[in-house]
């Protein structure tokens, strides 16, 4: 059991790495996109598509699946690519991304892409709308769970905190909210634009049970989604620390690559980089 | 005269006749929209009693939703609750819902096609003593840009329970508007209401105008017609309580009979009713146009009677828009 949990584990992290290729690539054929939070948050889709989630890619409107809710909408490459992996697409339909008649729009259209729950990219409005799906599945006595991804610096949008303070008080316990906490904005590092910390004392002071984990350590994401299951009472909110860029040295916390997609040059030393983990080993 | 095919109230010149706010019927209407489908749930910001959403509240404890002065919020919960198969109806006074929450109608609601009911109460100069922060005269143009947006203006509170009921039944998302102050009840049961399709209200040989409004305005535009009629002017008066989709057929039809229209709304004469009149004539058959309406300017407070005549909306000033029209032609 434990030899394949961990080999469970292990397979997560190369489709992590495959994911990152195949978002430089996207992103480079594409010409425009976000480049550093969709790598950074690489292994947290991993892990939710991939272990997290109790989803069918090849039934997506199967009412008892988990819903997961994507707020901070410019994530969405990471989302596709990861979908398109889970096999709710083909891969060759990335190259669509952000073209005309596409389904795969620039920042996502619900009911354009079977699987993609709510349309997002205004900022601050997918945490209301998740309150909104796990008020539906309390009501309706439902089973699955709603996780929601914010971005830290959508934070700053007062919605969010309408939408924070509604679910403490409504003890939302079958809500996870998985914040990317990777200290960039586009005009800059998170804490000189608007400052958001203590974020864990201010989601506490609103009634949530908050849990840290690093946000590319497959398995913590992974024990504390568990953890948040047995949180009766509550929301949960898990902080992922991560690093922008992440997998690619000279995009890593550099916000400059908040919001554009590599040079043809600089994505061939991101896969180059991503193949070899940053030069640790030999590429194939 | 009267068409009396719409089964206007009998009372309806009568200076007794009943006076009930528009919210009343949206309550009402709640209520039986509450009984008629389990899936209908109701969202409100801080202002349950005032919008009538109470009475639902008090029925279905576990289907309604408080959430505080937070109407971006509303918006967010009600198109998540939408996209789970709820029939969601969130309630708010116009100016904050769908004035604050604009953005998050336009992209979660509209853009997604969510099938959300959204109620504005409160709306027009007539909200009277709050003053101009509470006034909504701007609501009808900024939703009646929204693709995928249906929009209902009734005029009298049965219209609203008919309008509210129909809402819940339509599938997509919605806006109903209603107004605060006691207004005329002079439409009844049998009254038609048709989503999408304006009714004649008033209709006199050989018209010389038609005159096309919406809310309780309405009553007003009939009470001059009435004058009129006593001073020769003949005219129709056409109930367009669906500002969108419009009956286009109806309007060009009466424009096409009368060759000169007025406007009649308690709303901004830019981008609301008078302005989609005018798209649709532009198009299908310019015809000299004079607008009733609040003439680029904000509201104040006072009573219901000193606003509508201060701000040109009484019955004096669509007689004087009519015959200024038909000098036109």
């Amino acid at each position: 059991m434990a030899e394949s949990y961990d080999k469970k584990i292990e397979f997560l992290e190369e489709m992590a790495n495959k994911i990152r290729q195949k978002i430089i690539k996207t992103l480079l054929e594409t010409g425009s996109g976000h480049s550093a939070a969709t790598l950074g948050s690489a292994d947290i889709f991993t892990a939710l598509y991939f272990h997290i989630l109790n989803h069918d890619p090849k039934n997506p409107e199967w009412a008892e699946r988990d819903r997961l809710i994507l707020s901070c909408g410019h994530y969405c490459p990471v989302q596709y690519v990861a979908m398109a992996y889970a096999g709710y697409f083909p891969l060759e339909e990335l190259k669509t991304l952000r073209r005309i008649n596409s389904r795969l729009q620039g920042h996502p259209r619900y009911g354009d892409l079977p699987g993609i729950e709510t349309t997002s990219g205004p900022l601050g409005v997918g945490l209301s709308q998740a309150i909104g799906m796990a008020l539906a599945a309390r009501m309706d006595k439902k089973k699955h769970r709603i996780y929601c991804l914010t971005s830290d610096g959508e934070h700053d949008e007062g919605n969010i905190w309408e939408a924070v303070m509604f679910a403490g008080k409504n003890r939302l316990s079958n809500l996870t909210n998985i914040l990317d906490r990777n200290n960039i904005q586009i005009d800059g590092y998170t804490e000189n634009v608007m400052p958001l910390e203590p974020l864990r004392a201010k989601y506490e002071a609103f009634n949530w049970h908050v849990l840290e984990v690093d946000g590319h350590n497959i398995e913590a994401i992974i024990d504390a989604t568990n953890e948040a299951k047995a949180i009766y009472e509550k929301p949960t909110l898990i902080i992922a620390h991560t690093i922008p860029g992440k997998g690619v040295d000279f995009m890593e916390s550099e916000f400059k690559y908040h919001g554009v997609p590599p040079t043809k040059d600089e994505a061939a030393l991101a896969l180059k980089e991503l193949r070899t983990l940053c030069g640790k080993i030999e590429e194939d | 005269m009267i068409n009396e095919k719409v089964k206007l109230s009998p009372e309806i010149f009568k200076p007794e006749i009943k006076q009930e706010p528009t919210r009343f019927g949206f309550g009402e209407g709640l209520l039986i929209a509450g009984e008629a489908d389990p899936n209908v749930v109701a969202l409100c910001a801080d202002i349950t009693d005032s919008t009538r959403v109470s009475l639902f509240r008090d029925k279905f404890p576990d289907r309604f939703i408080e959430v505080g002065v937070a109407e971006q919020n509303m918006a967010g919960i009600a198109a998540g609750l939408a996209l789970s198969g709820k029939i969601p109806f969130i309630s708010s006074y116009a100016t904050f819902s769908p004035g604050r929450n604009w953005e998050q109608i336009r992209t979660f609601i509209a853009y997604s096609n969510a099938n959300v009911n959204i109620a504005g109460a409160h709306a027009g100069i007539s909200t009277g003593p709050d003053g101009a922060t509470h006034q909504a005269t701007e609501d009808l143009a900024i939703m009646r840009v929204l693709p995928n947006m249906r929009i209902f203006v009734p005029c009298d509170a049965i219209e609203t329970r008919k309008a509210t009921v129909a809402g819940a039944k339509i599938w997509g998302p919605d806006y109903i508007r209603f107004t605060r102050e006691k207004t005329p009840v002079f439409t009844t049961e049998e009254t038609p209401f048709i989503p999408g399709k304006a009714e004649i209200f008033w209709e006199s040989s050989k018209p010389q105008c038609a005159i096309i409004g919406c809310g309780p305005l309405i009553y007003n535009a009939l009470l001059a017609a009435k004058d009129l009629a006593e001073e020769g002017i003949n005219t129709i008066v056409v109930n367009n309580h669906t500002l969108k989709p419009m009956d286009e057929k109806i309007i060009i039809e009466v424009a096409k009979k009368c060759r000169a229209v007025v406007t009649v709304e308690e709303h901004q004469i830019k981008g609301g009713l008078g302005g989609a009149v005018a798209e649709i004539l532009a198009r299908n058959y310019p015809t000299p146009m004079e607008f009733i309406g609040m003439q680029d300017t904000f509201g104040e407070s006072g009573n219901m009677k000193e606003l509508i005549k201060k701000y040109g909306m009484d019955i004096e000033d669509i007689k004087r828009s009519v015959r200024r029209v038909i000098k036109r032609k």
